[in-house]
């Protein structure tokens, strides 16, 4: 195959991908709908269907067959969604893949932030399917989904860029640690935020109407499961962010810029961004400051990761380093992080 | 991650000192000072530094600081003239050196010292503690589970004892009825080297930035040219606070040949890769000659000092002669490339002239194309595939004379006249190598030089970052370091387990709890899974055997 057959294999999943995430996301909508009228069921019952692995809580009144066949139906289009993602993610692995074919020589798809984009989507379906199961994250499937689909829509629309070779400075295998380990930290951010997000959704509609029959929120897990999950996967994302942005990206920094921390916009937001981590892993276990407080930052720690990725870039330019009288000088090493990139 | 004072986890066992009772406002200095550290030293306080210190880098991000980018500092500080000396004031140029974020990060570490003393004393007696006897009821707890045996009590706290010690447990077999058993004491170490780490990366950072250097130096390719490690050769040059020159190590180096690798073909045809600088180099001026080629992400290190190619770029040698005939200025010229096809700008000065001062200025092109659309020059390749010099020539006072230093790129054409031709137009020197322009007026003329040798006829430079960082190891340890203890501290799961096993009845019953001491842990897993194991096949077996005995 050629390199522009490649490149038009990568677009064509990438769009496929796209359309499959939207039809999973219907399924999930319909069978969240469905759901809406059916109130929880109470007893053990209830409490073994909400056990099943990456099920839904159903409940099954005996002798009642048009709530059997609601929920058999619901079932049903839950278990199709999940099908659909996860076909949605291969086809999403297999663009980045192709990706990474159209460039010559091959490389990893991380050469600007339109691969960047599509490979951090990638991480959290990916870590969703994985981790569906072990967490039992149904009740996550729709807000997953749409997040992805949003975000692949923003890097098809405003990021995206012909696949070019990397530049020379770019080229170090410390760079692909370090990119590889940011991506999945941040993947394991967004799904511990959004969690989070729920979390403080499911506290507050605890406290202000007690517990409910129907409804999306009524089947949102127990808000200490909700923590705990939202705890695990920040627990997880934290370490690999430390590994990402204080080991990785400074041996790379000083192997290509000459010092290994250099204050750049976007080194300065990764520290912020483990800052208000760390910040959140001392709350959870602080007195007045865990649950409402720990969540609220957890939230604040995944937009200041977002916001590092896309936001900096509109306040601070790409510096290119001078000599005289402001000209731009062009190097072979760039001045900034590779990935500040003007708009 | 760690718990202060007030880092009360689930742990309904911590002690607290009773309050005593004292009346309000009666606080001894003594007491004062304890109530200050306490403050200080306090989880909500170290909390709320943290957040304290990510708010504060933000400006950092947002507004130019000197030690990153002075250029661009000094183009916001002149566009911004009622701004910039709040800002200056505020130490808003330079966050990360100012008083109030060391303040900061300073009161952070401290309250973290204050978290890991006293910490460690804690750990120490914890560390040999057996684990706590069984509460009186453990129904209590939230995890817990009951169940009835004909087996006798003694044989299911023996096997109990058995599967813990299996799973690592420390065990303390108390008052008879209970045994009870601790695991993941090493978190709390871990925890411990986390934060003692941090201060670690702080020194060796401290040290980088207090002892260390940074500086550039443009230098031409070949056997006339060297580089001596001394200030005066730098370009730019960037010490830390601390810094004394005797600490720069004595080498030098010259680049014999520089290659590149144009690609031609692709989508980023016309682009470079394959840098590649062929350095001849001396540790210090006795030592024998060595050889290196120095690339991008390969830098030479000598001794404590890296050397790290960044840049390259055409260095056209112009000869000027002036009215009299004389050499006044020339030499190979570095051209400072402002686009990816190696459109460069440079500038030749020649204050001895006579009768008058000649400045020339204007741009470099290595292979020349013509814009019908601009009306101009531009470079369509960075290779150099027909190099050619468009210069505009100055006369006059070229301000060289009272002593201030001037850029060698830049010319100060306040006090010249540009040439012009007779229709009005700029009088403008379009020369390709080995070509000469006799200048109007008789003032001289100026020759594009075929350097014998070069590639086209036109020398190369290279940029050559060299920077000294002491401590970076020890800031490599500290951050390794921290990163494996905070693996300790997340992923090790302290909690307790308790199981009791006493006659009712005709049976034995038998009560499981756990207790999960790191916030974040499901211990009703652990207790289904030991009561399963308790009651398994093993016990089936065993009740087996005594039915038959």
């Amino acid at each position: 195959m050629t390199d522009a057959a490649w490149e038009s294999l990568s677009n064509q999943a990438v769009a496929a991908a796209g359309l499959l995430y939207f039809l999973a996301l219907l399924a999930h909508l319909v069978e969240w709908a469905s759901l809406r009228k059916v109130p929880l069921g109470t007893g053990a019952a209830a409490r073994a269907s909400i056990d099943i692995p990456g099920g839904v809580a159903v409940a099954t009144g005996p002798g009642s067959d048009e709530a059997e066949g609601r929920a058999r139906r619901t079932a049903l289009f839950g278990r199709l969604g999940y099908l659909v993602t996860c076909i949605a993610v291969a086809v999403h692995a297999l663009s980045l893949f192709a990706r990474g074919m159209a460039a010559d020589p091959n490389r990893v798809p991380w050469g600007n932030m339109y691969e960047f984009t599509l490979t951090g989507t990638f991480v959290v379906a990916f870590l969703y399917v994985v981790l569906y199961r072990k967490f039992r994250l149904a009740w996550m499937a729709p807000i997953v989904l749409a997040f992805v689909l949003t975000v692949l829509m923003v890097a098809v629309i405003w990021l995206y860029a012909p696949v070019a070779p990397l530049t020379e400075a770019l080229s170090s295998y410390w760079l692909v640690i370090h990119v590889v380990s940011a991506i999945i930290a941040t993947g394991a951010f967004t799904l511990g935020g959004i969690t989070s997000a729920l979390y403080l959704v499911k506290a507050r509609g605890l406290a202000k109407n007690g517990p409910q029959q129907t409804g999306y929120v009524a089947r949102l897990p127990q808000p200490e499961v909700l923590d705990r999950v939202a705890y695990r996967l920040h627990a997880f994302g934290f370490p690999v962010w430390t590994f990402a942005v204080l080991i990785t990206g400074p041996i790379w920094a000083h192997q290509a810029w000459s010092s290994y921390w250099n204050w750049d916009p976007k080194e300065v937001w990764a520290f912020i961004t483990w800052l208000v981590y760390a910040a959140y892993l001392h709350a959870r276990t602080t007195a007045g400051w865990k649950g409402r407080n720990a969540a609220i930052l957890a939230l604040v720690g995944v937009a200041t990761l977002w916001f590092n990725f896309i936001g900096i870039n509109y306040f601070s330019t790409t510096s290119q380093h001078s000599y005289a009288g402001g000209a731009k000088q062009i190097q072979i090493v760039p001045e900034s992080h590779p990935l500040n990139r003007d708009f | 991650m760690s718990h202060c004072e007030d880092g009360t986890v689930s742990t309904a066992l911590s002690t607290r000192p009773p309050e005593d009772d004292r009346r309000p406002g009666e606080l001894s200095f003594r007491e004062l000072l304890r109530w200050v550290w306490r403050q200080v030293t306090s989880m909500r306080t170290a909390l709320i530094l943290l957040l304290l210190l990510a708010l504060a880098a933000i400006p950092g991000s947002i507004i130019p600081q000197t030690g990153v980018d002075s250029l661009k500092t000094s183009n916001w500080q002149s566009d911004h003239p009622k701004l910039t000396p709040v800002y200056e004031r505020l130490g808003l140029f330079s966050v990360y050196d100012s008083a109030w974020f060391s303040a900061i990060y300073i009161l952070l570490m401290i309250s973290l010292v204050g978290c890991i003393v006293p910490r460690t004393f804690h750990y120490w007696r914890g560390m040999r503690a057996k684990p706590p006897a069984a509460p009186r009821n453990l129904s209590r707890l939230p995890d817990h589970a009951t169940y009835g045996t004909t087996e006798a009590p003694e044989v299911v706290l023996e096997r109990a004892t058995t599967l813990l010690k299996r799973r690592r447990y420390r065990l303390s077999v108390g008052d008879g009825d209970a045994v009870s058993a601790e695991r993941g004491y090493l978190r709390e170490v871990g925890n411990l080297v986390f934060h003692l780490s941090v201060l670690v990366v702080l020194v060796g950072f401290g040290l980088g930035s207090m002892f260390g250097y940074k500086g550039g130096v443009i230098l031409l390719v070949g056997d006339g040219y060297g580089f001596s490690n001394n200030l005066t050769q730098y370009d730019e040059f960037k010490p830390g606070s601390l810094f004394r020159a005797d600490d720069m190590e004595p080498f030098s180096f010259k680049i014999d040949d520089f290659d590149i690798d144009w690609l031609t073909t692709g989508r980023r045809a016309g682009m470079a890769r394959g840098f590649e600088s062929h350095l001849s180099y001396k540790q210090s001026p006795d030592a024998a000659e060595q050889k290196y080629n120095l690339r991008v992400n390969h830098p030479l290190s000598i001794g404590n000092t890296d050397v790290f190619l960044i840049g390259h770029g055409y260095a056209p040698t112009i000869t000027i002669k002036d009215a009299d005939g004389n050499v006044v200025g020339g030499g190979p010229t570095p051209f400072l490339p402002t686009s990816q096809s190696f459109q460069s700008i440079g500038v030749v000065k020649a204050p001895d002239a006579q009768p008058t001062q000649i400045g020339l200025e204007g741009e470099f092109y290595p292979t020349v194309a013509f814009s019908d659309e601009t009306g101009s020059y531009y470079s369509l390749l960075g290779k150099p595939y027909d190099p050619m010099i468009s210069m505009l020539v100055y006369t006059g006072d070229l301000g060289m004379n009272d002593g201030s230093s001037q850029s060698v790129y830049a010319l100060d054409k306040s006090k010249t006249t540009m040439l012009t031709k007779k229709d009005g137009t700029p009088y403008r020197l379009d020369l390709r190598p080995g070509e000469t322009a006799k200048l109007p007026n008789g003032l001289g003329s100026v020759t594009f030089e075929d350097v014998p040798g070069a590639e086209a006829g036109v020398d190369r430079w290279n940029k050559i970052q060299i920077s000294q960082t002491p401590g970076k190891w020890i800031a490599l340890t500290g951050v390794v370091m921290a990163l494996i203890g905070l693996l300790g501290s997340l992923f090790i799961r302290p909690r307790r387990v308790w199981v009791r096993a006493r006659r009712e009845g005709d049976g034995t019953l038998v009560e499981v709890a756990a207790l999960d001491r790191s916030g974040g842990g499901d211990v009703s897993v652990v207790v289904d899974e030991l009561v399963a194991s308790l009651q398994g096949p093993q016990s089936d077996k065993q009740q087996q055997r005594e039915d038959e005995s």
